[in-house]
């Protein structure tokens, strides 16, 4: 291996990225843009679910006070007021509103009296998940007016209620349980994995296309120093994009960083170099830009979307899907990052996942290279 | 090394694709300093030849040295002793001329202190000083062959594969190439060409005639006109020689008539007796003003000639 010549294809590759609008768009504006959607885009959180009312028994104070529960909780946000089902069914139809709460005419009466006052709670189930956690909200609100009532009612009777359960929940980590904390770091491996390997799948297969490889296989250069010349100007480039990531993530988006920024660089140089290899293995498998960059998207983006435990928590998979996602390296990079930017985690409990990046950037170097050498030499 | 004065040597030389044979049973042998001419048409298997001699792919079967190299077991060896411009343009269209002088430089580890000078050199010998920061995507076919022939020759290579260096080239730039070509071999420089053009042939100091990835004849363009050429030309200068192809072909003693030019070029076993046929036809037919004359034959002649002879042996087979 000869560092003139690794340091000559460096070179030229550098200047043919600099002179591709495209590729440079591609490993600059991409990274931002993705940051930028997911994180203000795709969040996790249901609050301010729009709901509608229909209060029949508007003249009783008692049922505006009800009410106020919901009004005032960030969790709700009452859009309209109606009087009739034909309006609360046009809403859900038309996804204007996603819930609607219908209090009957005898509501104040009923509880007054000391009888069941029945409540009816309308949700759009065509979003079961967010259906599901809506609609928990409301029976939460419900409950702690429920105790309420309760303990008026024992006060006015001269007796003090029994305590109930007190739970003081803390939530370590992520206190105010923003889901766009947990989504940032895995739109970060997920940038890194697919701005690597859509890269160097095409800065080879360029080569295939343009008739280059034809010169340069009748030259004394070895398999490693053409794959090793290649890697280093997207190495750059890959933390060229981690860097504007975590700097967007601290500052835009506001995520903390509690761990060690120089663990962060090591474990990423082996998370890199596996993406970059396999963007080399796509290359040595395809000889046309089209098909690569395919096949490095399906490769890449898909997986690490759908199976790294981005968004879709992996415990929560068939038993099958599951063994697949142990095959996928972003998946211990997010929980490397995870830990580095939420909980501070060191090498201790991260070694298990290191060890897997540590051997996914080895055997696909290894592979790439070989697969190289023997599609060309 | 066997013998210093072989550049290049190869015996029976096969390359399979699959079913197809693209060359077949190759042998000859090259001098060091000379020029030697790989012609035939499109498609003989001129290209995989010299792509297996230049270490790119592998033999299916025979062996060889370039160099003194093993063609199989000493690819990398060879790589590092040959310059190779292949037939289609494969520098880097997106890098100027002076980029893609300065990174083959790299490639073949030139020293830092001799690069500016070997550069200058290359832009010299090329004649490309007025393109050297255009980028090669702008710059012409004839200038870019140039640039290619350039970076071939960076590394000072002793011997140097062209693949139609001239193929789409203007005039000047062909002579031109020769002109280098010529300027190499005195240097002592291998140059192995293929071409199909014939009249460039003749610049050669040897040659070897291919056809279907079988070797058809091997010698100088003097012994291929005369020793290996077993028919006889004769030129008839006549008005309207187009009209009188057809009846000069059918006569007996004339094995072919073509038109070369305005004039006919009727290619026989017996020039003499075909010479007489020719005279009695045209004068049974009241024409005066004619000529007829042997000629020697052209390198496109005997090419022609050959590949009749082998194309009329395969199809009695």
């Amino acid at each position: 291996m000869n560092f003139k010549r690794i340091w000559a294809i460096s070179s030229k590759e550098f200047i043919q990225i600099k002179r591709d609008p495209r590729s440079l768009a591609l490993a600059i504006v991409i990274p931002v843009l993705l940051l930028i959607i997911f994180g203000y885009g795709l969040s996790l959180d249901i609050d301010r679910v729009r709901t509608v009312v229909w209060n029949q028994d508007a003249s009783s104070e008692l049922t505006r006070n009800f009410l106020l529960n919901f009004k005032y909780s960030k969790y709700f946000k009452i859009t309209r007021y109606t009087d009739n089902y034909r309006d609360i069914e046009h809403m859900i139809d038309s996804g204007e509103v996603m819930m609607a709460l219908v209090i009957p005419k005898d509501f104040s009466h009923y509880l007054e009296s000391g009888k069941k006052a029945p409540l009816q709670l309308l949700v759009d189930g065509s979003d079961s998940n967010t259906a599901t956690i809506a609609a928990g909200y409301v029976r939460a609100v419900v409950a702690k007016y429920n105790v309420e009532l309760l303990t008026q009612a024992f006060a006015a009777h001269g007796y003090t209620l029994p305590k109930p359960v007190d739970m003081r929940s803390r939530i370590w980590f992520n206190p105010g349980l923003n889901s766009r904390w947990y989504i940032i770091p895995g739109v970060i491996a997920m940038i890194i994995m697919i701005i690597a390997a859509l890269l160097t799948s095409i800065c080879i297969s360029r080569e295939w296309e343009r008739g280059t490889m034809e010169q340069l296989i009748s030259t004394p250069v070895k398999p490693p120093e053409l794959v090793i010349g290649k890697f280093l100007p997207y190495f750059a480039i890959g933390f060229f994009d981690l860097f504007v990531a975590v700097v967007m993530a601290r500052t835009v988006f506001g995520v903390p960083f509690q761990g060690s920024y120089l663990l962060l660089i090591l474990l990423s140089v082996f998370f890199l170099t596996g993406a970059l290899s396999q963007g080399i293995l796509i290359s040595a498998s395809s000889k046309t830009q089209l098909l690569a960059s395919q096949l490095a998207t399906l490769t890449t983006f898909i997986p690490t979307m759908l199976l790294s435990g981005f968004i879709y928590p992996i415990f929560n998979m068939p038993q099958a899907v599951q063994a697949i996602t142990y095959l996928i390296p972003a998946r211990y990079y997010i929980v490397i990052l995870r830990g580095l930017f939420l909980k501070g985690n060191g090498m201790d409990v991260m070694w298990d996942e290191a060890l897997f990046l540590v051997l996914f950037a080895f055997l696909m170097f290894s592979i790439a290279i070989r697969k190289f050498k023997k599609k060309v030499f | 090394m066997p013998n210093d004065n072989i550049a290049v040597s190869v015996q029976s030389l096969v390359k399979k694709f699959g079913d197809f044979t693209a060359v077949n049973n190759v042998n000859f042998e090259v001098k060091q300093g000379e020029v030697f001419g790989f012609l035939g048409p499109n498609g003989a298997g001129k290209s995989t030849t010299i792509r297996m001699l230049c270490g790119i792919i592998s033999p299916t079967s025979g062996t060889g040295t370039v160099g003194g190299y093993d063609i199989v077991r000493e690819q990398h060896k060879i790589k590092e002793h040959i310059g190779y411009m292949s037939q289609k343009f494969s520098l880097y269209d997106d890098l100027t001329v002076e980029e893609n002088i300065d990174f083959y430089s790299g490639i073949y580890k030139i020293p830092r202190a001799e690069r500016k000078e070997r550069t200058e050199e290359v832009i010299r010998l090329a004649d490309i000083e007025g393109f050297r920061n255009r980028l090669t995507r702008t710059i012409s076919g004839g200038w870019k062959q140039r640039l290619a022939l350039g970076c071939a020759l960076l590394h000072h290579p002793k011997i140097i594969f062209l693949d139609e260096p001239t193929s789409g080239v203007d005039p000047i730039t062909r002579a031109n190439f020769w002109k280098i070509i010529k300027e190499l071999s005195d240097k002592g420089v291998t140059v192995f060409v293929t071409t199909h053009y014939m009249d460039e042939a003749e610049n050669c100091n040897r040659m070897v005639m291919i056809y279907h990835g079988e070797m058809i004849a091997m010698g100088t363009p003097e012994q291929m006109k005369t020793e290996i050429m077993k028919n006889e030309i004769l030129e008839v200068v006549m008005p309207s020689a187009e009209n009188w192809l057809d009846k000069i072909s059918g006569l007996a003693s004339v094995k072919e008539t073509a038109l070369f030019g305005v004039n006919l070029h009727v290619v026989t076993h017996d020039a003499q007796k075909a010479g007489l046929d020719i005279k009695n036809l045209l004068e049974a037919e009241g024409i005066k003003n004619y000529s007829i004359a042997k000629i020697k034959a052209s390198l496109e002649d005997v090419f022609v000639s050959l590949i009749e002879t082998y194309d009329e042996e395969h199809k009695e087979k």
